[in-house]
Order: structure tokens, then sequence, then C-alpha cells
């Protein structure tokens, strides 16, 4: 698994690449709550992602809740046919925002 | 046309630990891939094969660093038959149970995810000796496969 932040807009975007799995999910648990920390909204870019398992997905949720006690936004934006499947099985599809593009995710803002 | 039916079973042995699932899922992704799996069959036994190994490695050997997981892939028919056994202490399958998703946290998805992806699971005692059993089934929809 890769990551990389950078800013946009007002938004941090974390992209990850590769596999989220148990062996670097604590990586990317730490990255996103380091970003959600920041106050600022957080866009996910899952487009690199190939595989994502409950551990990842324990990551997202995660950060999500501390985003939103914070309250600052998260999305996630751009998972692929199989990532949307874990979310949609978990029934996270209803809780996370998601955006189909990163670009879509910046427009919504909020 | 290949006839996958009868084909050589995926047969794994490896250690229990999170380095070690990725070459797991890229094996049996190959081999499902030669059996002619559709995408989303695929992706679904993946994901449940993993997410059971997952299990194995925290909840039966507890991170214990020289446990043993043997997963056993069979294509039977329309069928694909799993069996992911460890040698840990038993674990009370009672105590497997998926959580509510009502509630939102971040743990105890794995044990969701495989029910949800797979048509039949069981956990069992292995015939012989110490650990755990856990068979699945998926049903298939094989692509390509004639009068599927």
């Amino acid at each position: 698994m890769k990551h990389s932040t950078r800013e946009e807009r007002g938004a941090v975007i974390v992209a990850f690449a590769g596999e989220v799995d148990l062996e670097h999910s604590p990586q990317a648990r730490e990255v996103l709550l380091e970003q959600v920390g920041r106050r600022r909204r957080v866009l996910v870019d899952l487009s690199g992602v190939d595989y994502i398992d409950s551990s990842g997905i324990a990551s997202l949720v995660e950060a999500f809740q501390k985003a939103r006690k914070a309250g600052t936004g998260f999305a996630l934006a751009a998972p692929n046919p199989a990532a949307l499947r874990v979310l949609e099985l978990a029934r996270l599809d209803r809780v996370f925002r998601i955006f189909v593009t990163v670009e879509e995710g910046l427009d919504a803002g909020g | 046309m290949t006839q996958p039916d009868g084909a050589a079973p995926l047969e794994l042995r490896f250690p229990a630990r999170p380095d070690e699932l990725r070459g797991m899922r890229d094996a049996l992704r190959q081999r499902l891939r030669a059996w002619r799996l559709d995408e989303e069959s695929a992706t679904d036994v993946v994901m449940a094969v993993d997410e059971a190994c997952q299990n194995v490695i925290r909840h039966a050997y507890r991170g214990e660093p020289d446990g043993v997981i043997e997963l056993e892939v069979r294509c039977v028919g329309d069928e694909l038959q799993i069996a992911v056994r460890d040698f840990a202490p038993t674990v009370d399958p009672a105590r497997i149970r998926p959580r509510p998703l009502d509630e939102l946290r971040p743990g105890g998805l794995g044990t969701h995810l495989i029910r949800s992806a797979m048509d039949h699971t069981e956990f069992l005692k292995p015939p012989s000796g110490p650990g755990n059993l856990l068979k699945m089934v998926k049903r298939l929809a094989r692509t390509g496969a004639a009068g599927a």
C-alpha cells in the first residue's frame, strides 16, 4: 500500500493505492487520523485501491467518527467495484458520503 | 474448452501472519481466474477467505507468530467448497457471531462480511487433531461456461 496527501480547494485529499489489508491498515489508520486531526475537510481518494478488507474499512469508520465529532467533513471518492462491494456488504455505503470522482467530491464541499 | 470441474484443488499452508495474506490472495485469485469465476463471485470469495484467515490470526492464534493456516479450495460442480483450518486452541463457535450493523463501530465486520459473501458457512472441530475448521460454500455463476 502507498499513500499520498495533497491540498486542494481547502480540502485534504488522502490517496491510497494498492491493498489496504490487515498488514497495512494500521498505517492507513494513522494517516487518516492525523489528517482528520488537522480539522480540515478530508476526501479519501480510493481510485488506486485494488483491495480493502474489514480492517481497512475499520480505519475509515474510525476517521469518519473522529471527523464527525470535530464537525469537519469526511468523504470517500472513486472506489473501484470491489471496494464499493465491501462498503455495501458492510452497509456503509449509506453511512459514508461516496463520490464517483475526486473532482465531484471537491465540488460538493462540506 | 477446458472443463474446470474436478480440476486440482488449491491447497495452501502458510504462516498465520498479516504479511502472508497478500500472497494467499494472489494465489487464490489466479486459481479462481483459471476456474473462470465471474468477477463478483471472485471478489466475494477472496474477501471471505481473507477475512476468515484474519479471524484465525487475530482471534484463534491471538497474534502468536508461529501459527499455521491450511487453506483448501475445491471447485465441485457449480459450487466452490472452501476449508480454512488452524491448529490454535478451539474457539467456541458461539462466540464467532457477526455483530449487528446498526451501531457504527470500527471493528467486528469480518464475520459479517464472510456470511454476506458466502452461501453457507460452518464452524467445526477438525476431524483429527487440535484447532478449528471453517467450511464455506459459494455457489457459482461461471463466465463463459456452457449452459451456465
